[in-house]
């Protein structure tokens, strides 16, 4: 048995969401091999093999993985698959893109967002926005997974000393091209990995408002910031700030909600938060059900108090 | 050029599903099934690329029990031309489905094949990405954009930490993200016509398709609860709370 965990990163650096990975390759048992397929991915190389618990790093390197374009990711995975048992990726937006070309590929199934490692063919996943959790078991001979990050333990980043292997990289598709990106710079800590989000909702009103209100306070705490569906919808903030079942799944030290309802779509991703506070002044609102501290009050006048208190 | 759109029937997005106490599943038995939201924002592209004129006709496909054929009338009341359903009673699993959209994706030639992204009840995000495989074409998942310009797909996908451009060659597998577009409210006259359009029905076996699934369920249970915590009266009780209590600030 041996499990391969396809690292998430950017050409330079691994990104936090490749160490949860790898925690759950380990609790499939057997060997945890990586494969980093980018372009003058060196670096990001070297750093996967700091990572405890990492026996081999496979680095492919070529023009076409540069952007982690889905078809040709996928193809350098399949090009080394058969060595393995397991084929972890993070359930990030780069991990759901690729994974299941290489399950359709191998004619297996995926396991999607998987949060718990029960044995190596059984898992647990949550379905319907969270609201059910399901045991499954692949009857399969290769398990690809996704792996909810928030659902394990990120493995330390370094303290391992894995051999670094070169494959050959496999050709372009030809088919797709990357034409650009507009990728917002901040020093903000990543949403998914933030110690503390501060998240706003549809009661900012604008743009202007979220900015104002919302920004203080998480520079005063050194948090993310994220928002509602309602908030997004409305373009009060950028769309990858999206907390919820089809935006990102958080579970940061501290989730503060600001004028957010609740709805269960955005209570599925940021009920696992340690605590969890709400100021909304509908005294009715959902969000109070999963907060540890609800303050009832009107977000305009308490949110920079807070900043004020802090 | 053809669109091919796939469409799951799911339980509505505000139905607020139980597990049942036997832990074999969650109850859906005489709740509320709709379209999944992410196929009606797949069937809404479609549709506005045809009235652009860059498509000539658009396809809804459901695979499922035979009261898919509803999740297509509603596709079809949108503005798709006709509809394919692939009956079956089987518990179908996304490679499963993916491979009976190939097996039409081989027969209809469409030029673009527009799906959602997840369906909300299983929460997979796979189909898309293994149709596209199987059939050896690319892909631009989470689209919040799709332009078609000189015979190539140009797609903006929402990814972690902002935006970005695909140029894809065609035939090409697009998923929906929320922001592509707002699905318009059916009207009437337009449910009326839907029900006139043709609905063609094939079984798996038709499609030369094993749907056996892969993944056996073997229990689903709730989740643990989160308990209410208490209300605070004001930012000064908050903050002595988070500091001495919780010691997360």
């Amino acid at each position: 048995m041996s499990s391969l965990v396809i690292a998430e990163h950017d050409n330079a650096s691994i990104k936090g969401a490749t160490l949860n990975t790898v925690t759950a390759a380990v609790a499939c048992g057997g060997d945890v091999h990586v494969l980093v397929a980018g372009h003058n991915a060196g670096a990001a190389a070297q750093a996967a093999a700091q990572i405890a618990g990492v026996s081999k790093v496979i680095h492919a390197d070529s023009e076409g993985l540069a952007h982690g374009l889905a078809e040709n990711v996928a193809a350098q995975v399949l090009a080394i698959a058969a060595n393995y048992t397991h084929i972890l990726f993070p359930a990030t937006a780069a991990g759901k893109n690729v994974a299941p070309r290489v399950a359709a590929k191998l004619d297996v199934a995926q396991l999607s967002d998987v949060t718990l490692v029960l044995s190596a063919d059984t898992f647990e996943r949550p379905i319907y926005a969270g609201n059910a959790i399901a045991t499954v078991q692949s009857k399969d001979a290769v398990k690809v997974l996704t792996v909810r990050t928030t659902g394990f333990d990120a493995a330390a980043a370094s303290g391992g000393s894995a051999s670094v292997e070169t494959a050959a990289a496999t050709a372009d598709s030809g088919k797709s091209a990357f034409k650009g990106s507009e990728i917002a710079k901040n020093d903000r800590p990543e949403l998914t990995a933030a110690k503390v989000i501060v998240s706003g909702g549809r009661a900012l009103g604008s743009a202007e408002k979220f900015a104002e209100v919302i920004t203080p306070l998480a520079d005063k705490l050194g948090a993310a910031m994220g928002a509602s569906r309602a908030a997004v919808d409305a373009g009060y903030a950028p769309n990858d700030w999206q907390v919820g079942q089809t935006g990102k799944i958080v579970a940061p030290q501290l989730y503060v909600a600001c004028g957010i309802s609740g709805a269960i779509q955005h209570l599925a991703g940021m009920k696992d938060s340690k605590v969890i506070v709400a100021i909304n002044k509908d005294a009715e609102a959902p969000i109070f059900s999963v907060a540890d501290y609800g303050l009832e009050a009107d977000l305009f006048v308490a949110v920079p108090e807070l900043v004020n208190a802090l | 050029m053809k669109i091919l759109v796939p469409v799951k029937r799911v339980v509505d997005y505000n139905v607020k599903v139980r597990v049942k106490s036997d832990g074999t599943g969650v109850d859906i038995a005489n709740v509320k099934m709709s379209m999944n939201p992410f196929d009606e924002i797949a069937v809404e592209e479609a549709v506005r690329l045809k009235e652009k004129g860059i498509a000539t006709e658009v396809i809804a496909v459901s695979c499922g029990v035979a009261q898919c054929q509803e999740t297509l009338r509603t596709a079809m009341a949108i503005g798709a031309d006709r509809a394919i359903l692939v009956e079956t009673t089987e518990e179908l699993q996304p490679l499963a489905v993916a491979k009976l959209l190939k097996a039409l994706v081989d027969k209809e030639q469409p030029g673009l094949i527009i799906l959602g992204k997840q369906a909300i009840d299983d929460d997979c995000n796979q189909t898309g990405q293994m149709l596209a495989a199987l059939a050896d074409l690319p892909q631009a998942t989470f689209a919040s954009k799709v332009e078609v310009v000189d015979g190539k797909a140009q797609v903006t996908r929402e990814v972690d930490g902002g935006l970005e451009v695909l140029s894809l060659s065609m035939p090409a597998v697009i998923t929906t993200d929320l922001r592509l577009n707002e699905p318009r409210y059916v009207t009437l006259p337009n449910i009326m016509k839907a029900k006139k359009k043709q609905l063609d029905t094939f079984k798996p076996e038709d499609l030369g398709v094993d749907v056996s699934p892969r993944i056996t369920t073997l229990k689903v249970s709730e989740p643990p609860k989160r308990s209410a915590g208490i209300k605070v009266p004001d930012v000064a009780t908050l903050v002595d709370k988070l500091k001495n209590v919780s010691k997360v600030i």
